[in-house]
């Protein structure tokens, strides 16, 4: 358990540390760091001052550690677009971007599972077969065409729903939230049913997969014979056991939502991390770029840490006999 | 003749194998492939069939724009789908963007495939070391989404080529993008098939009458472990077409000049509030069939040819 742990963590060093050599690279080879931070009428000894506080004339293994060293310390210099420290432009964003994911996650799953359930259990209903197709078309429709449809359904033709932005936040704290108003919480239906829609279709296909194998089992076969009531056996027995590998793989998925809420963003003009991303790119804004590579990627490394040690908490015998369960 | 006669052979032996029983069995699939086979003529005889050229400044007229489709009040016969902001026929936009949208999913996963299959035999037939950087390496990328690998890709090369080369090689930064997010299967697929290969005679054959690796690698080891690669392929190319067009959505793919259906729906989706919804809803209901109809077409064939199932 201990060395495999261990191994885990270098594995995730690692590939943090691949992501930062990439991140430092592309900030300092794309341009020169210097003109990008000044501008156009800035004299020659500005110019060697930031060159020299910037660190630019250190050898090269130097300014790399400088800057994992900083970008640990979550500062990630200016923003050459807006002038303003990243850390506090992704810190502003964030919030919105959790919410937005949080929402999306728990629909997906309110939805999800009892489809799942369902469809496991009645494999041959009409209504098994409808939630079939249209887990089918789920994934096939690709997730910006979903929006587009919800926004000309919803906001142009209806007119009931807000199709851009948070609508009106509470700040708590340096968090701010659209949990509070209705014109937040209304705002979040769309872009939450959006993001949510493909974990939908995802969750119920595995739920109802996984369930299927588990009422094959012959402890459900044991239990039946013993008399116990359908329910029992069902949400008991049978459900208890599906969601074990249910739970890790989406956990998995959650890291993947805060990567296509960049899409959802987009949609909708959400004024989270994903659309403060596309804009950089769109800019060249590189320190925005590559705090946002960093963070997604360590939210990844972390998600995918945890799932791992779940597995082994989850299931004991790996803990006996598999020391090799690295493969994600 | 004799050649003739040969392919005649071929051809009746392929309506009588369990293959196309199984293709004819499910009627899905046979809708599946009428209409991918119908976009691929589409795309490519676009220039002919497209009734305007979209391209051609000199035919456009601004006093055509933002016609509704033909059927609707207010339509022209001319324009069976209507026009854009600036009186495009959005038809004939949407026949060219196909035909883009198809060639960078194709590259992409042609381009994916060379990538995966050569890292995929170098790995299974060395071992040791490259083996295991190769590995770690497919285990890193597949540890992220894919779409967040190909905006990385997209940016990096965004932010290292000069903004006027930019343009013109969109394509081939999208397609790159495309392969370098979907070797790691390929690869996974032929290291396995290779490894079983390596330890057969015939491999131990031709080390024993010193063939050179490589040579044994593309001449005899290649062939034996295409099979599932094909399968692969057909599964992703479906996934390849919406990457593209989710980037060109996201405006890092291909520009309004020469248009995807992604970038078409991109430009449509800024004219969602003014009421012209048919320069939008065309083109994405076209993406929506084109990638339904290969994945269905993928599905079967992996349900087809996989053993496990037979």
């Amino acid at each position: 358990m201990l060395s495999f742990l261990i191994r885990r963590l270098g594995q995730s060093l690692l590939v943090m540390l691949a992501v930062a050599l990439l991140a430092f690279s592309m900030f300092r080879y794309v341009g020169d760091p210097v003109t990008n931070m000044l501008s156009q009428d800035a004299s020659v000894e500005e110019r060697e001052q930031l060159r020299e506080s910037l660190g630019l004339s250190e050898p090269l293994y130097v300014q790399f550690s400088t800057f994992v060293v900083q970008a640990a310390q979550g500062d990630f210099g200016i923003s050459y677009r807006n002038q303003r420290p990243v850390s506090e432009l992704i810190a502003e964003r964030m919030p919105a971007t959790l919410e937005l994911v949080a929402v999306a996650f728990i629909i997906s799953l309110l939805v999800g599972v009892p489809m799942g359930v369902y469809s496991a259990l009645k494999p041959h209903s009409w209504l098994s077969h409808v939630f079939q197709t249209l887990s089918l078309i789920g994934i096939s429709l690709p997730t910006f065409v979903t929006g587009i449809l919800l926004i000309l359904t919803f906001s142009v033709t209806l007119n009931w729903l807000p199709s851009f932005g948070r609508g009106e936040v509470v700040s708590i704290g340096w968090w701010s939230t659209g949990l509070l108003t209705a014109s937040g919480l209304k705002s979040l239906i769309l872009p939450g049913i959006m993001l949510g829609l493909f974990q939908v279709t995802l969750i119920m296909r595995l739920v109802r997969a996984e369930m299927m194998e588990v009422l094959r089992t012959d402890y459900i076969r044991f239990a039946r014979a013993r008399g116990l009531s359908n329910r029992a056996v069902n949400f008991g027995h049978a459900l208890k056991n599906t969601l074990m590998p249910v739970i890790t793989i989406i956990g998995l998925q959650l890291g993947a939502m805060i990567a296509f809420a960049i899409i959802t963003e987009t949609v909708f003009q959400w004024p989270g991390m994903g659309f403060l991303f596309i804009q950089a790119v769109s800019f060249v804004d590189i320190p925005v770029m590559s705090a946002y590579l960093l963070l997604v990627s360590l939210i990844f490394v972390v998600i995918n840490m945890i799932v791992d040690m779940l597995y082994f908490m989850l299931d004991p015998r790996l803990c006996a006999d598999r020391g090799t369960a690295n493969s994600h | 003749m004799q050649r003739l006669m040969n392919m005649r052979d071929d051809w009746h032996r392929f309506l009588d194998s369990d293959l196309f029983y199984s293709f004819k069995g499910s009627r899905i699939t046979v809708i599946a492939t009428l209409v991918t086979v119908l976009m691929i003529l589409a795309a490519l005889f676009a220039p002919w069939i497209a009734p305007h050229n979209p391209f051609d400044v000199a035919t456009l007229d601004l006093m055509d724009s933002e016609l509704p489709p033909m059927w609707l009040e207010g339509g022209d016969a001319r324009f069976l789908l209507g026009t854009d902001s600036q009186g495009r026929d959005v038809l004939s936009s949407m026949l060219y963007g196909l035909r883009v949208s198809l060639v960078v999913g194709f590259a992409g996963v042609f381009v994916a495939m060379i990538i995966g299959v050569g890292l995929g035999l170098l790995s299974g037939f060395l071992g040791g070391v490259v083996d295991a950087f190769i590995m770690r390496l497919a285990d890193m990328i597949l540890s992220f989404p894919a779409i967040l690998v190909a905006l990385l890709i997209n940016g990096v090369a965004l932010s290292f080529l000069p903004q006027e080369v930019m343009h013109e090689s969109a394509l081939y930064v999208l397609v790159l993008a495309i392969a370098l997010t979907s070797w790691v299967q390929y690869a996974r697929t032929v290291r396995g098939s290779t490894m079983v290969e390596k330890s057969k005679e015939y491999v131990q054959a031709a080390k024993v009458i010193g063939l050179h690796p490589l040579l044994i690698m593309i001449r005899h080891v290649l062939p034996n472990v295409l099979g599932p690669v094909l399968v692969i392929a057909t599964i992703n190319l479906g996934l390849a077409i919406l990457t593209e067009a989710m980037l060109s959505f996201l405006g890092v793919g291909m520009p309004p000049t020469e248009p995807s259906l992604g970038t078409l729906i991109r430009i449509g989706n800024e004219f969602l509030f003014s009421g012209i919804w048919w320069v939008v809803i065309f083109p994405s209901l076209t993406l929506a069939l084109l990638v339904l109809a290969v994945n269905l077409l993928g599905d079967w064939l992996r349900d087809a040819l996989n053993p496990k199932l037979r």
